[in-house]
């Protein structure tokens, strides 16, 4: 029986994922019959010359080899093994959180919530991002964004953006049609089980499962800073199945601010410095706790 | 031209004005008039395309508990107890709930769905999963949020969890299709967890918001008349 392509570029890429400790996504079409790999390279090299390095200092013990054989160094006449790409990256240092991917909503044809003011969300929300991003920089962020300009990308383009990175966070912004004016609210995916395919796999549609718990710390500590800014806001973060959330294989939240219903955009204007401050704040209380695993496939653990 | 004739011709422009002052804003209350009749003749228009809600006058008046949006807008759901004739088959005393829903509160600021929404359809499966078929005024007309969007699954969940335990996951499918999302935020591809075990009883999540998407062990997709807007 012939291997179907698509499954011979995933068995490919796996290896190619384990030499170089990168996350893969995989997609898996309603027929079941064809992969759509995305394939996230991420921090690849850099993390693959940090995993040479690693391994040349720390040789692999053979607990650790004898868990992946597949992976295992070739055995050589000489006392210390040499640096092989074949390396497992297991012991390698952990990445820390270093960038931030921002996604304002809407954009293109998509003008997401409309006031009777005539405020248009997917205009404002580039006000928001901005300086964000400006905050974020300022705490040593890296800062990614979906979109800069009126383009709209597809729930999975902006996905991907993050998918692409290691050691990422996803922030959605958003300006709600509704609720109490001057209030702002972060969104948290629900508990779902994690679930990988044959492979060992993410499947694409529920990337986002292994990284709940971390998201609902982030989005804790987001929220923390928001109510401490905007009275009214909740203590913490909500739970809502949030469709763009749902494809994000990092710690991922949405935040809401309410809302385009004011009476004058100035409203929402002076909402802009204190959203940017919160997130930042929240995402750097959050830094200590992320940690990223080296071995794709694993689940990431939290410092305690 | 004479000083008599100007006089008329500045007399019959002013009477002109004043004549326009007064009737172009009684046209322009005729035409909101007309404007409000026609939405509402579409609305009517489209009701009577439904099928027709069951009558179960007969049934016994029980007291039915509904959520609707707390008056004050902050997002919140407040439940109200209603009497109400209902069936004790499952899926038609499901559909009767929802319709109330649909009708809304008597206070309007207190809706949740849209009042163009109907439904046009509810079953529930073996496998206790429901499937609840809404107008495409489901989805065009909620606001575009996710706390809009979130308090609209929201009340529909906590409403079936109040009144009709049989139920224990819910499928929204929009017009008879799968749809990615209510209004561009809450994913509709996955269920909404409802009753757990049928009990009437719904585990709460951290923010005690009872919508969880449930995994998915029983694609939707299989179900008959189910299928996935291109």
């Amino acid at each position: 029986m012939q291997v179907p392509l698509s499954r011979r570029v995933a068995t490919t890429l796996t290896s190619q994922a384990d030499r170089f400790g990168i996350l893969l996504v995989v997609k898996v079409s309603q027929k079941q019959s064809e992969v759509v790999l995305a394939v996230v390279l991420g921090l690849a090299l850099s993390l693959s010359a940090e995993g040479q390095r690693a391994s040349a200092q720390t040789p692999v013990t053979p607990q650790t080899a004898s868990q992946t054989p597949q992976a295992a160094p070739p055995r050589l006449p000489t006392q210390t093994p040499p640096a092989s790409p074949l390396v497992p990256l297991r012991e390698a240092p952990s990445v820390g959180l270093n960038i931030v991917v921002l996604d304002p909503a809407h954009g293109g044809a998509d003008l997401g919530a409309r006031g009777t003011e005539g405020i248009r969300e997917s205009e404002v929300l580039l006000q928001f991002a901005a300086q964000t991003r400006r905050a974020l920089e300022a705490q040593g962020f890296q800062v990614l964004q979906t979109r800069e300009g009126n383009e709209n990308p597809s729930f999975d383009d902006r996905s991907a953006r993050a998918n692409a990175q290691r050691g990422a966070v996803f922030i959605s912004l958003h300006i709600a049609s509704t609720g109490l004016a001057g209030t702002a609210r972060t969104y948290v995916m629900p508990d779902t089980p994690v679930v990988h395919d044959a492979s060992g796999l993410i499947p694409w549609d529920q990337a986002q499962a292994p990284f709940v718990t971390l998201s609902h710390k982030l989005g804790d500590m987001v929220q923390a800073e928001l109510a401490k800014r905007f009275k009214g806001s909740p203590p913490t973060a909500q739970v809502a199945p949030i469709r763009q959330l749902r494809t994000t294989a990092a710690p991922a939240i949405a935040v809401e601010i309410s809302s385009v219903s004011v009476e004058n955009r100035a409203e929402l204007d002076r909402m802009v410095p204190g959203v940017a401050e919160a997130i930042a704040h929240g995402v750097a209380a959050f830094r200590p706790s992320y940690v990223v695993p080296v071995m794709p496939g694993t689940p990431l653990v939290t410092q305690p | 031209m004479n000083a008599t004739w100007r006089v008329w011709l500045a007399g019959g422009l002013l009477a002109a004005v004043i004549g326009a002052a007064l009737y172009f804003p009684a046209l322009r209350r005729q035409v909101d008039k007309a404007k409000t009749l026609t939405e509402k003749t579409a609305e009517q228009a489209r009701r009577e395309l439904l099928p027709p809600v069951p009558v179960t006058s007969g049934e016994p008046r029980v007291k039915a508990k509904m959520f609707w949006g707390s008056s004050n807008g902050d997002g919140t759901l407040v439940p109200v107890t209603l009497d109400l004739p209902l069936s004790s088959e499952p899926s038609l005393r499901a559909k009767e709930i929802l319709n109330t829903l649909l009708a809304g509160p008597v206070d309007p600021e207190a809706r949740t769905l849209p009042p163009d929404a109907a439904l046009l359809a509810f079953y529930i499966l073996p496998n206790g999963i429901a499937v609840a078929d809404f107008s495409e005024a489901l989805a065009n007309s909620t606001p575009s949020g996710i706390q809009s969007e979130e308090l609209a699954i929201d009340s529909i969940t906590r409403t079936l969890e109040a009144n009709v335990p049989q139920v224990q996951r819910l499928k929204i499918l929009i017009h008879g299709q799968e749809v990615d999302t209510l209004a561009g935020h809450v994913d509709l591809t996955q269920t909404f967890q409802v009753n757990m075990n049928g009990a009437g009883t719904t585990a709460p999540s951290r923010s005690g918001v009872s919508v969880l998407t449930a995994p998915i062990q029983n694609p939707i997709d299989k179900v008959e008349g189910a299928t996935k807007r291109p």
